[in-house]
Formats: structure tokens, C-alpha cells, sequence
């Protein structure tokens, strides 16, 4: 039909995020090599891999953290080179962090306030003045933040600071404060770490329930049943490589993914 | 019901009379009553008590610029001064028969805001990359270099006239009405002092407002994330480069008005009243009070400017009655009281007299923190 067939995919609009030939290396360290994938719109799309693999890195660099030595990401068609990490959240990334890093001494309540900082726009001038626009404005971002805290399931504890909450809802108002900021894409650091298997199972409804409203999910888990049962596709790295990528039960028989995770080809009895 | 169930009740009623709205209100006409009545009593006992009261809520101005910078977005600055020195400058070269130019206050002051604002950014971008001590070291060197230009800056061409100062600085008019003439209105005798009084207090309620809306307002729960976790800040959408340089821009402009205001009532300026020294007692007081809580701040400048003026006129007359001369000076009184203060606070109130909560939680953290 075209005459430019030879131009990439990237055109494609389900394709939200296009990740090709990633690198990073730490001094010695190669923590990412040559990592590709796409993101489809919609989809819960899983990282998983053995500690150090470099699932964590693969999102610093993502999320402007770290600048990757390497490769490119497309978000949207659009090029994300060197954006720095306020700017990702602007374009719409949001992310969680696997060692939970809220605003500790602030209520529950303005830590998702604070999310909303990137969708909101009253400045100095606004804030001395409080003219009706900010007003309302402050009204609004109190009013989404409660909502918010309401659809993760922790409303109740609003007002009581962030490092006050048990341990799995903290990590639910962590995904609070990362939705305020109306993200395409949440990227989630191990949200099932140190969760109980009731609180795990809530976290399945929490994710089905934030894809069905139409946010696309990128989680970096070890919870396996977790995994297996919310992921479309899963990514799985070993030693900053893509071993293997598909569906979750495509993955679980992978004979490279098997070995990344039980040692390879060393056997436990001799023959 | 028990006594201690009644009192508890009493308690309670009383607290929800203090919340009521009414109640505010006839705290703000006292407070407002007192303070117009202040000058006059003040003066009753002495003039140089309007002086210092003048100087005492320069202090408490400035308090409350470094509180944004400290306080708020949790940078520490050593070279605050600098700003106050950048806008009394910028009042005295623009009114005063040093360069021939009149131009008046309520031109000059904006000016001083603007130029120790720009100041302000100057200072804050190269250092935004810097956290703790390592900024604090910046700042000093900071207000240090700002000292020395000014010390020096008198030649090859004349432009602050070195450690001499510049003098014969122009008072503020408007019209006819000059702040430095004393007159006499409803029959009540208004000092030049007395006049900058008025103004000093109405500017304070304004910097006060503008403190209060910014602290609970988008752009101050940004700078409370910087403070709490940068990098987390930054994952959600706040240009934490843009609201660190807010915050120094703010601070400065503040310190900018103070300035000017200074130089207006004292008539003359020089490097020396911009030392190392001065930056260290504005974060003193900052710090004694509470950073982070307005109402703190105003209480540690209001304490610490006063301080050294009461123990003036007490300690001699003391010692005389005591041991019938003077065995120790007051000034060193001072400093020894002056640092009994600051370990008293570090052991008993660490987050200040009145510690803003936010401020006083990282406080605990901290303590909690070397156990983990």
C-alpha cells in the first residue's frame, strides 16, 4: 500500500511502550544488555527473573533514574532519550519502588496529594492569592486523592502518616500515590514483597481492577502464582539478558527460563 | 463521673472554644490592638526600644525567608545574609547622594526583592546537586563572597564606596510624608521610628500570609516531598530542580525587602553589618524556634533579637547590686547564655520551642534510625 513499508512498528497504536536494545553497565557490571520488548496498551505485561537479573535497573533506566549507555524506549511512538525522571512522569509513567519509598512523616492522604503535583498547575502567584481557580483547584486534588485511597482500599487511614500504615497497605498507598499522577503506564517494583497470601490475593484484584480502567500495568514481581495468574506476557531476564518472552505458561516450560531459576546445568545427583 | 472525668470534660469544652472561629477573631483585634499600641509604650520606657522592636522584626522577617529555604524545602543555607546585603545595596545606591539617586521606596523596594531573587537563583543553580553539609559549605562561601565584593568593590571604579558604607541614605516619603520626620497626628507624637514601625508590622503580616498560604499549597507540599525522598519526588512529577530554585528565589526576595527596609531606617550601611555572623544568628533563630513552623521562627527571632538588648540593660545594674561593680560583660554574657540555650534545646525540644510535626517526626526518625 505504502511506499515507506520498510519503517518500523512503531506506528502501531496498541504498542504503548517500545524498548530496543537497552543497555547499562556499572563500572564492571553489566546490568543490562541488548534488552528489546514492547508494551502493549492494556496489558499486564510481567518482569521477572533471578535476584540481580536486572529487572530493578531496566526500570531506573525506564523511568529516568539512571541514563541508560544504550538503546531507546518509545513511549506512545514518541521517543523517551534522556528524560529525566519528573518528565517520564509527565509523559505518563508512573512507578513503585521495591524498598517502599513514600513521604514517611506525611499523612496518607497528601502523599497521593503529592501525586497529583504533575496534573495540577497552580504556581506562587496562585498560592499566595487563592483565587477561586486554585481553590478549586485544591478542592480537586483533595477530592481525587480521597477517591484514590478509596479504590486501593486504604480511605480510612487517611489521615494518618504514611509510615503508621502496616506493611501491605503502605505498599497499596504507595500504587495510591503512583495512580494520582494518572499514569498510561504503572510500573510496579515487587508490589507482593513481604505480603501475606490474603493481602497478595487482594493485590490480584487491585491490578485486574486497574487494568480493566484502562491503565497498562508493568510488574517486576518474584511472587510466581502472582505472576502467572495477572500476566498477558512475561519478560524474563537473566544477567541483564531477555532469555525468553510470551505467555506466562510459554515461559514456565522454557527450558532457559527453568535453568535460570534451578541452576542451570549443574545436576543435584550424580547419575 | 469522676473529678478527673469532669476536668477532662472542661478540657475538652475549652478546646472546642479555642477552635471556634468567633474566638480567632478576638484573638486577631487583641493582637492587632496590642501591637498598635506597642510603639507607644515602647517609647514610653525609651526610644531605643522602638529601634530595637524595628530591628527585631527585621530579624523576624528575615527568620521567616530562610524558613523557606530551610524550613520548607529542607536546604541548609549559610550565606542567607547575603541577600539582606544585595537588597540594603540596592536601596542605598538607588537613594543616597552616593550616586546622585533618589528614586523612591516603593520603587526601590520591589527592585531589592528582584535582584536578591535573582541573586537567590544565581546561589541555587550550581548547587542544586548538593544536599547538607556540602551546600552549607557552598552558602558560606557564598555569603562570604558576596561580603567581600562589597568591601572591595570601591575600586577601579567607586560602586559601594568598600568598607566606609554608604551613608546619608535617604529615608522612605511618599509625598511630603517623610518616615524620618517625627509628626504629631490626633495629638499623638509619631517618631520616625514609631512610622517605620507601622510599616515594618504591616509588611510582617503580609510576609506572615504569604508564608502560611505557600507552606499549605501545591507548590509547598512539593518542597515537604524534597524534603522527605528526592528521588521519590521526582518519580511523581515534581521538577525538583525548578522548586529548589523556588525556594532560594523566595527566601532571597524576602531577605532582598529586609534589606532595603534596613537600610532605609538605619540611614547608613556597610559590609560590616553583613558578616559570617549575622547568617549564623538568622538560622539560630530559625533553628531555636521551630523550622518549618511560622509562628516557631517568629518566636526564635522575636527571643533571640531581644535577648541581647534586655541583658544590656539588666546584667550591669545586676552585678552592681550583687558584688558592687561589673565582674563579667554583658556581651559575654551572651554568648554564654546564648549557647547554654542552644544545648538546653538540643537535649530537651531538638526540633525547636515550637517544631512544626513534620519536622519533629524526621527529628525522631533520625534518633530511631542508627538501631535498624
Amino acid at each position: 500500500m505504502s511506499h515507506t513499508s520498510a519503517a518500523p512498528v512503531a506506528s502501531d497504536a496498541s504498542v504503548l511502550l517500545e524498548a530496543t536494545g537497552i543497555g547499562k553497565r556499572f563500572g564492571g557490571v553489566q546490568a543490562l544488555v541488548d534488552v528489546s520488548f514492547t508494551i502493549r496498551r492494556g496489558e499486564i505485561y510481567g518482569l521477572i527473573g533471578p535476584n540481580g537479573a536486572g529487572k530493578t535497573s531496566l526500570f531506573n533506566v525506564l523511568t529516568g533514574i539512571y541514563t541508560p549507555d544504550a538503546g531507546t524506549f518509545r513511549f506512545e511512538g514518541e521517543p523517551l532519550f534522556n528524560a529525566a525522571s519528573h518528565e517520564v512522569a509527565r509523559r505518563g509513567i508512573a512507578r513503585t519502588f521495591q524498598n517502599i519509598r513514600l513521604f514517611a512523616n506525611l499523612s496518607a492522604l497528601e502523599n497521593v496529594m503529592i501525586g497529583r503535583h504533575v496534573r495540577t498547575h497552580a504556581g506562587v502567584v496562585g498560592a499566595i492569592l487563592r483565587d477561586r481557580r486554585t481553590r478549586a483547584e485544591e478542592e480537586a486534588i483533595a477530592q481525587r486523592a480521597y477517591q484514590l485511597l478509596a479504590y486501593v482500599g486504604v480511605a480510612k487511614r487517611a489521615n494518618d502518616l504514611a509510615k503508621h500504615l502496616a506493611y501491605g497497605d503502605q505498599r497499596r498507598l504507595e500504587i495510591a500515590r503512583a495512580l494520582a499522577t494518572d499514569p498510561k503506564l504503572l510500573a510496579l517494583d515487587e508490589p507482593a514483597a513481604g505480603m501475606n497470601a490474603t493481602e497478595t490475593a487482594g493485590l490480584r484484584n487491585l491490578l485486574e481492577d486497574i487494568r480493566r480502567d484502562g491503565t497498562t500495568i508493568l510488574l517486576i514481581e518474584h511472587h510466581m502464582q502472582l505472576v502467572m495468574s495477572v500476566c498477558d506476557r512475561v519478560l524474563v531476564l537473566d544477567y541483564g539478558r531477555k532469555i525468553a518472552e510470551g505467555s506466562a505458561s510459554e515461559v514456565q516450560k522454557n527450558p532457559k527460563v527453568i535453568a535460570a531459576y534451578l541452576g542451570g546445568d549443574v545436576a543435584l545427583h550424580a547419575p | 463521673m469522676t473529678l478527673l472525668d469532669l476536668t477532662q470534660t472542661a478540657r475538652r469544652n475549652v478546646l472546642a472554644a479555642w477552635d471556634d472561629p468567633r474566638f480567632a477573631w478576638v484573638g486577631v483585634v487583641l493582637i492587632a490592638a496590642a501591637l498598635a499600641i506597642l510603639p507607644f509604650v515602647l517609647a514610653d520606657i525609651g526610644t531605643a526600644w522602638v529601634r530595637i522592636t524595628n530591628l527585631a522584626i527585621l530579624y523576624v522577617l528575615l527568620a521567616l525567608g530562610l524558613n523557606i529555604v530551610v524550613g520548607f524545602a529542607g536546604l541548609l543555607d549559610l550565606g542567607y545574609i547575603a541577600f539582606y546585603a544585595v537588597g540594603a545595596y540596592t536601596y542605598a545606591l538607588l537613594a543616597s547622594p552616593h550616586f546622585n539617586l533618589h528614586l523612591p521606596f516603593w520603587l526601590i523596594l520591589p527592585m531589592g526583592a528582584g535582584v536578591a531573587c535573582l541573586f537567590g537563583v544565581l546561589l541555587g543553580a550550581p548547587t542544586l546537586k548538593l544536599r547538607g553539609d556540602y551546600l552549607a559549605i557552598v552558602t558560606l562561601g557564598f555569603g562570604e563572597i558576596i561580603r567581600i565584593f562589597l568591601n572591595n568593590l570601591s575600586q577601579p571604579i567607586n560602586i559601594t564606596n568598600g568598607p566606609q558604607g554608604i551613608t546619608l541614605i535617604d529615608p522612605f516619603r511618599i509625598g511630603t510624608f517623610n518616615f524620618a520626620r517625627p509628626d504629631i497626628f490626633f495629638g499623638l507624637a509619631f517618631s520616625g521610628p514609631i512610622k517605620y514601625y507601622y510599616f515594618l508590622v504591616l509588611l510582617l503580616v503580609v510576609v506572615i500570609v504569604i508564608n502560611l498560604r505557600l507552606q499549605d499549597s501545591r507548590i509547598g507540599r512539593a518542597w515537604e516531598a524534597i524534603r522527605e525522598d528526592e528521588v521519590a519526588a521526582r518519580a511523581m512529577g515534581v521538577n525538583t530542580r525548578n522548586m529548589k530554585l523556588l525556594a532560594f528565589a523566595m527566601g532571597a526576595s524576602f531577605g532582598g525587602v529586609s534589606g532595603g527596609v534596613f537600610a532605609a531606617t538605619q540611614g547608613f550601611i556597610s559590609p560590616e553589618s553583613f558578616v559570617l555572623v549575622e547568617s549564623i544568628m538568622v538560622l539560630s533563630m530559625v533553628v531555636l524556634g521551630g523550622m518549618g513552623n511560622i509562628w516557631g521562627v517568629i518566636l526564635g527571632a522575636v527571643l533571640l533579637s531581644f535577648a541581647p538588648e534586655v541583658l544590656r540593660y539588666t546584667v550591669g545594674p545586676v552585678q552592681t547590686a550583687l558584688f558592687g561593680r561589673m565582674l563579667i560583660e554583658p556581651e559575654v554574657i551572651r554568648m554564654l547564655l546564648f549557647g547554654l540555650a542552644l544545648v538546653l534545646m538540643m537535649l530537651f525540644r531538638p526540633a525547636g520551642i515550637l517544631p512544626s510535626a513534620v519536622r519533629k517526626r524526621e527529628l525522631e526518625r533520625r534518633k530511631e534510625a542508627p538501631v535498624a
